[in-house]
């Protein structure tokens, strides 16, 4: 383990970019946000950002490749480029996950060649959670605030932030720093560690659990007469599914710039009427179906897929934004039992 | 440049020939600039197909396997991309990639069996590749029949093709129908699912469906009238699709993704989804 003091950390964040492009979250007047690291930004001691660092892999637009259109021919162009390496700093245990959850659909077979690419140049930098919030509940998902995981993984205490890597990546990048940093025991992170850990326990949400979701849980959940009442409200404006570290649907358009034809994707939501709708039907006309679809999809279905594990780390980002403040907690609390109250 | 190959990058390909069906209907031949197959597929496999600067498009691949010259797709004026894709002439180029989806199981479970091809419309699309596959390997399988009904003898897609050839073969029963009586029509008239029930079937067969889900339901429950069970009844489903690969969420329908996980299921199987297709 490494250590560096606080008032060092420009010094540290200025011998990661010589090597990498670096991001930081910093505060905007739009929330925190993860920027570019270019020497004046300052780290934010928000919780978490507004968005999810998702964008890093899986941008919210982003160009897949070009068509030439002559007459009757078409030339497809593939644009695409070996990414650079970059580091996001200060990912917090919950967004660590969501990329585990990510990774089992972009880079099962047949890969994703965008996300690949980036992921395999993104160095995460984690950082845990000090003061968890009041709609944190990653715990609920067997995610430990107070160990995330990532390439290299921080903890900031009063005066010192403390680093260790835990991949090949990892120490890469902490070799990159080694004139700056010192060796450490881990006696402060033990401490913290224990403190992380009581704040955890005296959380509204500790109680939370997903037990009662899962594999093969369809047919007791999909038919449920509660999603009538959870979904009524529901505006279907999607802002849930955005700020969702671990929502993935996307859509792929073409866009005529007048010298060839750019084909793109951006990021869509089973929340929205038209995200299912052909010309031959529609199999979702109302908002429960598509309310309960995503949720479904969280608690069932991709767990399904993926050995019991479930598409939600528990962020609290959709409990925190949602305009008419529904959200999964809510939804687990009325369908799981009696033990989420 | 990243050279590893990317499932969402299509290759080009040349429509050279054009076929009108019916007065919706239309059969695009499909070769590459260089007058070769695209990629090969498996009976009940789709491609994507685009216009850049429309869209793109799943549609399931019309002929056989077995057609070592050209792929076809028989494609129903309906929304944006096929409007287009009606409005074309030959030599136009468009995109393709693929092959998608779980195609049937000609080489297993259909092996050696008695097989019955049911489809309304449009739906003949995606059984003409097997039928076809199984006409070309005739000796795999038993006897076949196909039972086939539209609106009306000018919505029978591939028509020509089921009186030239179809029809004469050994071992091939055809029967046609339209849902109402035309002067130059001296078939069947009646509903595919009636029709199905009055030629009174043996359960000692696969039976394949594909057409508009009233069809599909009635025929269903009709098979199973005649002793069928939904272990021997195959059908393929469509959802909207976007990236062909599972991973756009579009067609996902309980833990299954239509695009990989289909098109083709088991009646069984499509118990086991929820119902919301």
């Amino acid at each position: 383990m490494r250590k560096i003091s606080l008032d060092r950390l420009d010094a540290l964040f200025a011998a990661i970019s010589k090597a990498y492009t670096l991001y930081i979250p910093t505060d905007t007047k739009a929330g925190a946000k993860f920027e570019k690291w270019h020497g004046e930004e300052r780290l934010s001691d928000a919780l978490n950002t507004v968005r999810s660092p998702k964008d890093f892999f899986f941008p919210q637009t982003e160009n897949l490749m070009d068509f030439k259109v002559e007459g009757k021919n078409i030339e497809v162009i593939d644009t695409r480029s070996e990414c650079g390496d970059f580091a996001v700093f200060g990912v917090r245990a919950c967004d660590v996950k969501s990329f585990d959850i990510l990774d089992r659909v972009f880079l099962s077979d047949p890969v994703d060649s965008y996300y690949k690419n980036r992921r395999e140049h993104g160095v995460i930098i984690s950082l845990a959670c000090t003061k968890p919030a009041e709609t944190c509940f990653c715990h609920t998902f067997g995610i430990d605030a107070a160990s995330p995981e990532g390439d290299v993984v921080c903890h900031k205490t009063e005066d010192a932030l403390y680093m260790e890597a835990r991949s090949e990546k990892g120490e890469k990048l902490m070799s990159a720093v080694s004139d700056i940093t010192e060796d450490a025991d881990s006696a402060a992170v033990d401490a913290q560690k224990k403190l992380i850990e009581d704040r955890l326990a005296k959380l509204p949400l500790a109680e939370l659990s997903a037990d009662a979701f899962g594999d093969g849980k369809t047919s007791e959940f999909f038919n449920a007469p509660e999603w009538s009442e959870l979904s009524e409200a529901c505006l279907g404006c999607g802002t849930c599914t955005f700020v969702c570290p671990t929502c993935q649907c996307y859509d792929i358009k073409d866009f005529n710039t007048g010298h060839g034809v750019k084909r793109f994707r951006c990021w869509d939501s089973c929340m929205y009427s038209d995200f299912t709708k052909m010309s031959a039907g529609q199999p979702r006309l109302t908002q429960l179906e598509r309310f309960r679809q995503r949720f479904m999809h969280k608690l069932v279905y991709y767990p399904t897929n993926n050995d019991g594990l479930f598409s939600c780390v528990g962020c609290g980002r959709c409990v925190a934004k949602c305009p008419i403040h529904m959200n999964i907690v809510k939804v687990m609390k009325k369908l799981g039992g009696s033990k989420n109250g | 440049m990243v050279d590893e190959r990317e499932a969402l990058i299509p290759k080009v390909g040349v429509v050279t020939d054009i076929r009108i069906d019916t007065p919706d209907v239309k059969t695009f031949r499909v070769v590459t600039p260089d007058g070769k197959k695209a990629f090969e597929h498996r009976p009940g496999q789709c491609a994507m197909l685009s216009i850049p600067g429309v869209g793109e498009a799943m549609f399931s691949i019309t002929s056989s396997p077995t057609n070592t010259e050209f792929m076809e797709f028989s494609i129903k004026k309906c929304g944006c991309v096929t409007e287009w894709l009606h409005s074309m002439e030959v030599g136009q180029q468009i995109t393709i990639r693929g092959p998608y989806g779980r195609p049937f199981p000609v080489d297993t479970e259909f092996a050696g069996h008695d097989l019955l091809f049911i489809a309304g419309g449009i739906g003949l699309a995606p059984l003409r590749s097997v039928i076809n596959y199984c006409r070309h390997y005739r000796d795999r399988y038993g006897k076949i029949d196909i039972v086939y009904g539209s609106r009306s003898k000018q919505d029978l897609v591939d028509y020509d093709e089921i009186i030239s050839e179809w029809k004469n073969d050994d071992g091939i029963n055809v029967h046609l129908t339209i849902d109402r009586e035309q002067p130059e029509w001296d078939g069947h008239v009646g509903f595919v699912p009636n029709y199905v029930k009055e030629l009174g079937f043996t359960n000692d067969k696969i039976a394949v469906l594909c057409g508009p889900p009233v069809m599909i339901k009635f025929t269903l429950s009709g098979l199973q009238e005649l002793g069928f069970d939904k272990t021997q009844v195959y059908t393929t489903m469509e959802l909207r699709m976007k990236c062909g690969i599972g991973k756009c969420g579009r067609c996902n329908i309980g833990s299954k993704y239509v695009c990989k996980d289909g098109p083709v299921f088991r009646f069984d199987e499509i118990d086991e989804l929820p119902d919301e297709y």
